[in-house]
């Protein structure tokens, strides 16, 4: 038997993962990490109170992705046009069958 | 077992993984489900990263069989109910509590430092990240969602015995409340005070008592999980 998730969305602990193997990788230092999703929950949290659970992994995703766009490890044109392949995979792929980007 | 990239990200959690398609007609739907937004985001940068072998998919599916399966509160527990039953540990746990906690198996996979605070009927500790929502991972697994919230990154300081009424905490007027700013680099666990009436119990028993709540300083130990 399988427990709960401890993340309400598969898409929250693949980005948890992913953060945690970058940093682990030797790529960013976790107090590098956290000080920039800090500023990034700062800067979202002036608007009205985070609540901790979707807006918080909303913020951590902006974050990786502007640390990534500064290091060059995935600038953000590759970053929207990987999404923008995912996308028309998903859309190409006959539902049940396994979506792959091409190439 | 690595899971192929085109997996459906939406339809489950990280339980079974599957490589065989659902077998489902969605006539409305003749392609596949599109991802949300924040999911395809995701899915987007991992495949830059794995692409350019700068992380590894291995280390990935490790990470989350560890946090989803393997870490969490009980490994806490475990610490403080030792602390409790061996006076000798608990000497060890408060002057290095990184060290102590190796001794049971238990290490910080990002070299952060875990320091133990004890609950004495003068000192109520309590912990908060101010920062972003640092926390004892190797102790405790995922933060809940009201330590990482706004609200109460912001009034633990501000206005903690307010906070500590509202999770139904309230302490004699002599003790002191001390609040803990977990950093990247330093994350505090609570060792809360062995509840009266535990006396004779074993480990085990003991670790039974300690709650998640208790050892964010939130809680009491012998109150209900």
């Amino acid at each position: 038997m399988t427990p709960p998730s401890r993340f309400d969305e598969p898409w929250q602990a693949q980005l948890f993962a992913l953060t945690v193997a970058m940093s682990e990788a030797g790529h960013f230092t976790w107090a590098r990490w956290a000080e920039a999703f800090g500023a990034t929950l700062k800067a979202m949290g002036t608007d009205r109170l985070l609540d901790g659970g979707a807006d918080y992994y909303a913020a951590w995703l902006t974050t990786l992705e502007g640390l990534l766009d500064r290091s060059g490890h995935a600038p953000v044109d590759e970053a929207a046009a990987t999404k923008a392949a995912w996308e028309r995979a998903y859309l190409a792929t006959p539902h049940g069958q396994p979506v792959q980007l091409p190439g | 077992m690595r899971r192929p990239f085109g997996r459906c990200i939406l339809d489950s959690g990280f339980g079974a993984p599957h490589d065989a398609p659902m077998p489902h007609d969605h006539p409305d739907h003749p392609h596949s489900l599109l991802p949300s937004d924040p999911a395809l985001r995701v899915k987007a940068l991992e495949t830059i990263l794995v692409r350019k072998g700068l992380v590894d998919p291995a280390a990935m599916d490790e990470i989350l069989d560890t946090y989803e399966r393997k870490v969490g509160p009980h490994l806490g527990a475990k610490v403080v109910a030792r602390a409790w039953s061996d006076p000798a540990f608990r000497d060890r746990l408060l002057a290095d509590a990184t060290a102590a906690i190796a001794e049971l198996g238990i290490s910080g996979r990002q070299g952060e430092h875990v320091v133990a605070v004890e609950n004495t009927p003068d000192t109520h500790n309590m912990v908060v990240c101010t920062l972003c929502s640092c926390y004892p991972w190797p102790l405790l697994g995922i933060p809940p969602a009201w330590y990482k919230s706004d609200a109460y990154r912001a009034r633990a300081v501000r206005e903690p015995r307010k906070v500590l009424a509202e999770f139904g905490v309230s302490l004699p007027d002599g003790q002191k409340v001390r609040v803990w700013d977990s950093t990247a680099e330093v994350r505090y666990l609570v060792v809360p005070m062995r509840p009266e009436g535990s006396e004779g119990l074993d480990e085990a028993a003991l670790s039974d008592l300690v709650s998640r709540d208790s050892m964010i300083g939130t809680g009491l130990a012998g109150a209900s999980k």
